[in-house]
């Protein structure tokens, strides 16, 4: 980099945390309006079921009723949920915002009422009596396949969305050519986001300016501008989107939902605003779930643990309609389903599958923890059919730092990576062989000690335009202020992960500024640039990036004009600490503050320099970014009760430089818990009727601090050459690596028993009976502790 | 997550209390903690016209000696008994298990009254109850009785307590010499509760065989119960690891476990053995571990 960096690279501590910390900071929940009305959507109790009738007239009779809304009186009005997913013959199935004539999951709003506070509402809503008329639900997805299956959609063929496919290289060859088939079976189950804000909307709308307002508890502030605007048919430069703090996201809200809409819409037609807050329950039921993958896989292996080929057959439960980007979700998986290993025959099948829960879409890490999973847990496999060590399984099939760019068989071009670097700083931090010694030997006590690796890449950075629904670049505009400040605008959406500071790091640092001299906007769509958002760990890849970019226009600018100030030759002029140096002589120099009033006076600006200093920049990515590592994990597993305990947990990952190791660490850690709710306790249960039985926290279990050890977390870094400042984003790299090391630590363990595999979430249950109904006998009994 | 509309008092002695749970009946529903009965409210699964906040009652919160008795006022928070010198020293079982329950807050705003009468079949106190053989205190505008922990619960979350009566306070009686105790509990992991607790007393006699035994289980069944048949086997016998074993294998016998999604009747059954056992071996070596 051409600037000095004193803050990039540096711990700082997050600029976000004193007002949210102190509980000063602003949730859509905490505003409140003038005349403020409060909606309220009535739900399906029923998985499936034809809606016979809504009656709405005893709820419009209650005390403090404004609205009751039904689907007839939204049609024409309000268009179904957008769905950017594009895939060759994909069925439809738009979601619209009130159920039309058939509900499709539990949850799915039949009616929408509007009260004048929270009491009448709730209390009105028990009164709108809907007639049902149950229908057979479709959960499971074996089953939803088969012909005589009940369809989701009464007018599709079957509940198949889409068929996706993918081959690389000579499959069938390979196969022939492998000494053995390993083959393995395995469930990545659905999951619920649970971010710890559920989502909130507030409306208004201003008659004389035709001007619609919309704060949204979102990650994607302009693209929900842009739906809404289209939903709604309302000219786009009156709608204002806002998106104040977020508490979380995780993916859920990286989504357009039916309450945005109704509320938008409730709020022009009744000309008051409108707030709607999201319940926990509504939060399990309405918005999107995450995962729901299993896969078939077979690799082709030779004796000596060279993988020569894979097949992968996945099934996706899609859930009842399409959210953004629910169809989508899987294919990231076929994409990434070889892991960083030198695959170059594969085969991936993927089918999407309409079943009647809610939809899934992206959740932290969206179809790569997936492919990250399957693949690990099938290396695994090979290395314990072939008695090979899987640390020396996974070293023989990396490609070497020497093959990158490397092409694989789905078509990307990883930019970077020294994999065998992460494998064996992981493997000397974790003190491997003698945890393998010590696993010995405690085994010849009955003890069950395991240890799991976990090798990953992942995709980041999301990504050239040409691979991204809605394009994959990112926006910034910088204005330094007469006064000497920066305010920097960002497309970026950040919502807990903290690039105000180290966007601030980066324009501090290229400008010659304190970090308190920058300020981040974002989020407000009067504000900032049009932007994409922030998912798919690309704020800082790419947002960072295009920050990086506006701040190097300026910074020429700035040295023009101080140039022609100083009579000297800009190219001949660094830019550091509020000052403008000469390097040929240090004693020369103009403060910044000099040279920002000069760009504002604009009375002795150099010929040709427009007046003020203000950039904006749109970055565009080349590639995406494929941050890697391995993380090990080390289990005990209680043998009379199946309890699973964490023991050590060491991660290495590799997300190019540093920007702020802090935030670094934070992200980490965070996806490794995520991980850990993945591999032991999360899973959204639906019953045979499409009854979520994990309905609410008393039921779905995720992980609190005392289910987490001391997390050791280390680095290698390989910078991307993508992009200027060598990042690769970071943000979903804990729940990608780690939770097949967790299962592979748990499988590990439980060898002695002749256990090859067990599905997520490693319920203490599932870990006792794969225990106690072992094949092996003798090792099978349980054994008293003492 | 707004409950219905309800009346609410917030009466200040024990007989206004009283006067107002008379006067509405089943209409009209106790306020201790509120760590059950807002939930259920909220969830609109309890619908109580009248709510009575016992909150006030001074008299209900205290923790005192009567007469070699541990007497704890229904009002006492989990908090409250997790942290008594007086509770430690008479029946640490019972602070032990309060220590067990939920998280700080609930802990700081739940009560043994509340804990008792709402009766969650994963409840923690209930299986200390059994095994400390405590007197359960209920009063009502006809006078007081008091009812033997082992014939208070009744059902799922079904207990002796009539309407129109208020639980005042527990009464624990002094252990034998030479005793030990302990609570072992397997989590729920979401809710916390117990998907098998057990509580367990065991006395010694001076040869240090086990003079009696007693062990109360939680979270096993739709209520809790003494596991009677293993207390049997472990009375007037000299501890063994066999024996622990043997017996604690009995634990559930005769009982028909629970089965949700959290935990089949098998596991059930099998997790409450193996944390009585624990329970056991930990409450020998506190008794082992008594001088006199
Ligand atoms: C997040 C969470 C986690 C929890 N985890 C656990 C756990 O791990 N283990 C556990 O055992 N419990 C747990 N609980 C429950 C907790 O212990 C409650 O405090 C307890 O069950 C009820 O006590 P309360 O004082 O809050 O009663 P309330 O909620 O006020 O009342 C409960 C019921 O008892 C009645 N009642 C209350 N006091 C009296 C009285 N004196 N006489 C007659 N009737 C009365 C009420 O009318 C109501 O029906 C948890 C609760 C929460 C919210």
């Amino acid at each position: 980099m051409a600037t000095a960096t004193k803050l990039i690279g540096k711990p700082i501590k997050r600029k976000e945390d004193p007002r949210l910390v102190q509980g000063i900071a602003h949730y859509v929940d905490d505003l409140t309006l003038p005349g403020m009305l409060h909606l309220g959507i009535v739900r399906s109790p029923y998985a499936h079921a034809r809606v016979r009738s809504v009656d709405v007239s005893k709820a419009l009779a209650a005390p403090g009723v404004v609205a009751v809304l039904t689907a007839e009186d939204v049609q024409g009005a309000i268009a179904p949920i957008p769905c950017a997913a594009q895939i060759p013959d994909m069925k439809p199935a738009p979601r619209p915002v009130l159920a039309t004539n058939e509900v499709r999951f539990v949850g799915e709003g039949v009616a929408a009422v509007v009260a004048a506070d929270r009491y009448a509402l709730r209390d009105a809503m028990d009164l709108v009596e809907v007639d049902y008329e149950p229908l057979p639900a479709v959960v499971d997805l074996e089953k939803a396949l088969r012909k005589d299956s009940p369809r989701v959609h009464d007018g599709l063929a079957d509940n198949a969305a889409y068929h996706w496919a993918l081959e690389g290289g000579d499959v069938k060859k390979a196969f022939k050519q492998a000494d053995r088939v390993v083959k393995l079976r395995m469930l990545n189950q659905r999951l619920i986001p649970v971010a710890m804000e559920p989502r909130a909307v507030l409306a208004q709308y201003d008659r004389g300016d035709n001007r619609l307002t919309l704060w949204s508890s979102s990650q994607i502030p302009h693209i929900l501008r842009t739906q809404i605007a289209a939903m709604l048919n309302f000219p786009e430069y009156g709608v204002y989107v806002i998106v104040p703090e977020v508490g979380g996201g995780f993916g859920s809200k990286l989504n357009v939902y039916p309450e945005e809409a109704l509320a938008c819409h409730l709020a022009i037609k009744l000309e008051k605003p409108v707030k709607w807050n999201e319940g926990r329950r509504e939060n399990f039921l309405s918005t999107i779930h995450g995962r729901g993958e299993s896969c078939d896989m077979e690799l082709a292996v030779k004796r000596d643990g060279t993988i020569l080929g894979m097949r992968a057959r996945v099934l996706a439960d899609l859930g009842a309609y399409y959210q953004l980007l629910t169809p989508l979700i899987p294919t990231l998986t076929g994409l990434m389903i070889c892991g960083c290993y030198r695959i170059q025959n594969l085969s991936v099948e993927i089918t999407g599958v309409l079943t009647n829960k809610m939809a899934t879409d992206a959740y932290r890490g969206a179809g790569r923890p997936e492919a990250t999973y399957f693949v690990e847990r099938a290396m695994d496999a090979v290395a314990a059919e072939l008695k090979i060590d899987p640390a020396e399984l996974r070293r023989k099939n990396f490609p070497k730092p020497k093959d990158f760019p490397y092409a694989t068989a789905t078509g990307l071009i990883y930019d970077t990576a020294n994999y065998q670097g992460a494998l064996e700083l992981a493997l000397k931090k974790s003190g491997y062989k003698a945890l393998r010694r010590q696993q010995a030997a405690l085994r010849k006590k009955g003890r069950l000690l395991g240890i799991g690796l976990s090798s990953y890449v992942e995709i980041c950075a999301l990504g050239p335009s040409s691979a991204m629904p809605a394009g994959g670049w990112e926006s910034a505009t910088i204005r330094i202020e007469p006064t000497g400040r920066v305010r920097v605008l960002t497309g970026s959406s950040p919502h807990g992960q903290g690039e105000e500071t180290s966007f601030s790091q980066i324009a501090a640092d290229m400008l010659g500024v304190g970090l308190d001299d920058v300020i981040i906007v974002h989020g407000d769509t009067s504000a900032v640039p049009y932007g994409i958002g922030t998912f798919g760990s690309r704020t800082l890849a790419v947002g960072g990036t295009a920050i990086y970019r506006c701040c190097e226009k300026l910074r020429d600018k700035l040295l023009k004009i101080a140039g022609h100030l100083m009579q000297e030759d800009p190219a001949k002029l660094v830019l550091r600490a509020k000052q403008i140096v000469s390097k040929r002589d240090p004693k020369k120099s103009i403060s910044f503050a000099e040279t920002v009033g000069a760009a504002y006076t604009a009375k002795t600006l150099p010929p040709g320099v427009e007046p003020g200093l203000e950039a904006t920049h749109f970055y565009e990515p080349s590639n995406f970014t494929f941050p890697f590592g391995t993380h090990v994990a080390v289990v005990e597993v209680d043998r009379e009760t199946g309890e699973v305990k964490l023991v050590k947990y060491v991660a290495v990952d590799d997300c190019g430089n540093l920007i702020n190791p802090l935030l670094v660490e934070g992200q980490v850690q965070g996806g490794i818990v995520q991980s850990i709710g993945q591999a032991m306790l999360e899973e959204a249960v639906y019953d045979d009727q499409g009854q979520l039985l994990t309905g609410e926290l008393m039921d779905y279990a995720i992980p609190r601090a005392a289910d987490v050890p001391k997390l050791e977390t280390f680095h290698t870094v390989t910078p991307t050459p993508v992009n200027p400042m060598g990042v690769k984003g970071v943000g979903e790299a804990g729940t990608i690596g780690a939770t097949p090391a967790l299962v592979n630590a748990v499988v590990d363990a439980l060898a002695p028993f002749g256990v090859r595999h067990l599905d997520m979430p490693l319920k203490r249950e599932r870990v006792w009976k794969a225990i106690h109904q072992a094949p092996s006998e003798s090792a099978g009994r349980p054994r008293r502790s003492k | 997550m707004i409950p219905a509309a309800f009346e609410y008092f917030a009466p200040k002695s024990l007989d206004d209390a009283l006067r107002l749970v008379e006067r509405h009946g089943d209409e009209a529903k106790l306020l201790a903690g509120g760590q059950s009965l807002i939930p259920l409210m909220k969830l609109r699964l309890s619908v109580p016209r009248y709510v009575v906040d016992i909150g006030r009652i001074r008299s209900l919160r205290s923790i005192r000696e009567e007469g070699g008795w541990l007497v704890i006022g229904a009002l006492s928070t989990h908090h409250d008994v997790e942290s008594s010198e007086m509770v430690r020293l008479m029946a640490p079982l019972l602070a032990e298990t309060a220590s067990e329950i939920g998280d700080v807050q609930v802990r700081n705003r739940g009560t043994i009254g509340g804990s008792l009468s709402h009766s969650d079949p994963a409840a923690d106190y209930p299986a200390a109850m059994l095994a400390l053989d405590a007197q359960i205190v209920a009063a009502s505008s006809s006078g007081t009785r008091t009812i033997h922990a082992s014939e208070f619960f009744l059902d799922l979350m079904t207990t002796q307590l009539r309407p129109g009566e208020i639980l005042t306070e527990v009464r624990i009686p002094r252990l034998p010499e030479r005793s030990g105790s302990a609570y072992r509990k397997l989590h729920q992991p979401a809710s916390g509760f117990a998907l098998a607790g057990a509580a367990v007393r065991v006395s010694l006699d001076e040869v240090g065989k086990i003079a009696s035994a007693a062990i109360g289980i939680t979270g096993v069944a739709v209520r809790p119960f003494r596991a009677s048949g293993a207390e049997a086997m472990l009375a007037g016998k000299k501890p063994s690891p066999k024996l622990l074993a043997d017996a604690s294998e009995k634990v559930a016998d005769g009982v028909e476990p629970l089965a949700d999604i959290h935990a089949s009747a098998a596991y059930r059954r099998a997790a409450a053995s193996v944390y009585a056992r624990r329970a056991l071996e930990a409450a020998l070596a506190r008794a082992e571990g008594e001088k006199g």
